[in-house]
């Protein structure tokens, strides 16, 4: 419970890339020794301002690691977000990273015939994932689905790299029109995966669940809440966890934000 | 060097400055971010007899400057805390305060009774305003008659010295504080969370599945130094005040206002070093005002 803690408070993490399409932004942050630690699926917690409003740090998914420096991959929806994505170049931030237990791609996991799926900006986190995957050598499918083709900026990011790329659209404008979860069952027998990755919305992490139960498939899901401070102090983030037999709200900073989806309880 | 040690009569601190149940987990969560043993103590997340299971969430919503949380007392219970964590948190060399909880005052006696003669503990803190204490449909924190009744009981059982922590949601919190006083408490602390509520304009939702939560934060400082002036205007035993301190600078207004020693609560959560941080901006006040002791500022404030 109280151990696995390596999280390092960095106050000036420097910005050295930014960039955006539409309201999804791309952040670039140098920040040697949490970058070194990071896994796929872990986050940082980032001030977003250096007031009192708002108070409490954001959560953000690991994007990517490149040596010293990581990535952040989100869009601008509320106040929080709306301020990170108007610092510029240059500029510092204060995070706190990496936190919490990432995807679990150890003891040969990471070889395995994989499939990986993003709704919106639950894309972000898969990418680290997959250039991890890639180099262990598995053979990697990312489903990308949104709203509409503006919803899928990083597109061209994924097809960039040595892996099968089908995207959706709920209104058709680009690939698959429907839901990504419906374009991913109907490619099941197809893609034949060995394990199934997933991040977005509770609703399309519980339909994912069903879909790979069904197949007899296991899936890791990485989970949203809201968070009072990302590391497991405040036991404001829980979810319902079978965890080592009883059903537990179950702190999502510390024990996830990625579980089996056979221990998630749907409520 | 300025003396940053504070005297509460029954321990003596290292300096004014502790983490407030409720923020500060079971104290190890922090340990890779700072030295424990800089602090002048934490204090632990509220110990019920049993392990509880906690509110449904949303459990937190974020407000302007501040925060509204109903965590509903998530906890271990005492015999895992006892078993599991107190020993770990021997290693730090800090002052433990246990943050007692009850349904009843039967639960805080069994509490208390159960931790009784362990080592590591420098107090108990009585959480007297839990939520779901049933006593007239009311916490022993809003009303005199009750409070003094479980200030007596524990203090009557108890080992180790008793804080007694109040709650800021009630009328007149000088007839508390005294009654609190009277039953034999050795120090008080004040504020808990303010009662609160917020809603979600688009969905027309309660932000807090439990409707109601607790506001801490920046937002209360005010409010939560007004009550720890009126508090330490009339007891004679230490106060400890807290609510919204996040600078040293909130640190002293606290104890200019009558606090012996402050606690640190929400600040950890954007922060974990925040207490750190906060003692060293009570260390350069002193040292800008000329204060070779910082108990001297205690009561201080001139009206
Ligand atoms: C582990 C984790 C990883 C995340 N990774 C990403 C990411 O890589 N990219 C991205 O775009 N978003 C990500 N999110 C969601 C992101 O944290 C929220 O969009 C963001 O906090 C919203 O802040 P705001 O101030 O703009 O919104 P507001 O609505 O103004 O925020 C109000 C409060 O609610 C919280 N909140 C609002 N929406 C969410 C949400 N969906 N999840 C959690 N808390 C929320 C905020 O943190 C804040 O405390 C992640 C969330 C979690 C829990
Ligand atoms: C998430 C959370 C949990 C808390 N849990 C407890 C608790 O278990 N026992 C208690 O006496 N106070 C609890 N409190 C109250 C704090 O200890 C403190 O009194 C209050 O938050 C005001 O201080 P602050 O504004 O610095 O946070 C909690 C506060 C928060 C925000
Ligand atoms: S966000 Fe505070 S415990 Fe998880």
């Amino acid at each position: 419970m109280l151990e696995s803690i390596l999280m390092i408070k960095d106050p000036s993490a420097r910005i050295t890339y930014r960039r955006n399409w539409g309201d999804y932004y791309l952040i670039r942050i140098t920040s040697p020794e949490i970058a070194q630690k990071a896994l796929p699926g872990q986050f940082i917690m980032a001030r977003v301002s250096d007031r009192s409003v708002p108070l409490l740090r954001r959560p953000f998914s690991i994007h990517s690691r490149e040596g010293d420096s990581l990535e952040i991959f989100f869009q601008s929806s509320g106040i929080g977000t709306t301020l990170l994505a108007g610092k510029k170049e240059g500029e510092d931030l204060d995070i706190l990273g990496p936190l919490g237990n990432g995807f679990d791609i150890k003891n040969g996991i990471g070889k395995k015939r994989a499939t990986a799926v993003g709704g919106g900006r639950g894309i972000a986190p898969i990418y680290f994932l997959a250039q991890e995957l890639l180099a262990m050598g598995s053979d990697v499918t990312v489903f990308y689905g949104g709203k509409t083709a503006r919803d899928l900026p990083l597109k061209e990011r994924f097809e960039a790299k040595n892996l099968r790329l089908m995207c959706s659209t709920e209104d058709g404008s680009l690939g698959f029109r429907g839901f990504v979860t419906g374009l991913f069952e109907s490619k099941m027998d197809q893609l034949n995966p060995e394990i199934v990755f997933a991040c977005g919305p509770d609703l399309m992490m519980e339909e994912i669940a069903g879909i790979t139960k069904k197949n007899g498939i296991p899936a890791q899901l990485s989970l949203e809440s809201i968070m009072g401070c990302g590391f497991g102090a405040c036991w404001g983030c829980v979810k319902k966890i079978r965890m080592s037999g009883a059903e537990e709200w179950t702190k999502i900073c510390q024990e996830g934000p990625v579980f089996p989806a056979d221990r998630i309880i749907w409520e | 060097m300025t003396d940053l040690s504070v005297d509460l009569g029954f321990i003596k601190l290292k300096n004014p400055v502790i983490a407030a149940s409720g923020t500060f987990g079971y104290g190890l969560e922090f340990a890779p971010f700072m030295d424990l043993k800089k602090l002048g103590g934490f204090v632990v997340k509220g110990l019920y007899f049993s392990p509880r299971e906690g509110n449904p969430p949303p459990r937190i919503a974020e407000t302007p400057s501040g925060m509204i949380n109903a965590i509903g007392l998530q906890g271990v219970g005492v015999k895992n805390f006892a078993d599991e964590i107190l020993p770990e948190l021997k290693k730090y060399d800090t002052s433990v305060f246990i943050n007692v909880c009850g349904e009843d005052e039967e639960e805080y006696a069994r509490v208390v009774d159960f931790l009784n003669g362990l080592e590591g503990i420098a107090a108990y803190e009585l959480n007297i305003s839990c939520p779901n204490v049933k006593k007239e449909g009311k916490c022993p924190a809003q009303d005199p008659e009750a409070t003094y009744s479980v200030v007596k009981r524990v203090k009557e059982i108890s080992r180790c010295p008793v804080i007694t922590k109040l709650s800021p949601n009630v009328t007149d919190i000088v007839e508390i504080a005294q009654s609190a006083e009277e039953a034999g408490s050795d120090a008080i602390s004040l504020v808990n969370t303010f009662l609160a509520m917020a809603i979600d304009i688009e969905t027309q939702k309660t932000k807090i599945a439990n409707v109601f939560g607790g506001l801490s934060g920046p937002a209360i400082k005010p409010l939560a130094v007004r009550m720890v002036f009126q508090a330490a205007s009339v007891v004679n035993i230490p106060v400890l005040g807290m609510g919204g301190i996040a600078t040293g600078g909130d640190a002293v207004e606290f104890m200019l206002a009558g606090a012996s020693a402050v606690q640190v609560g929400t600040a950890n959560f954007i922060d974990p070093d925040a207490t750190i941080q906060i003692i060293r901006e009570i260390e350069t006040y002193c040292k800008n005002q000329n204060i070779d002791r910082v108990e001297e500022i205690i009561g201080k404030v001139q009206i």
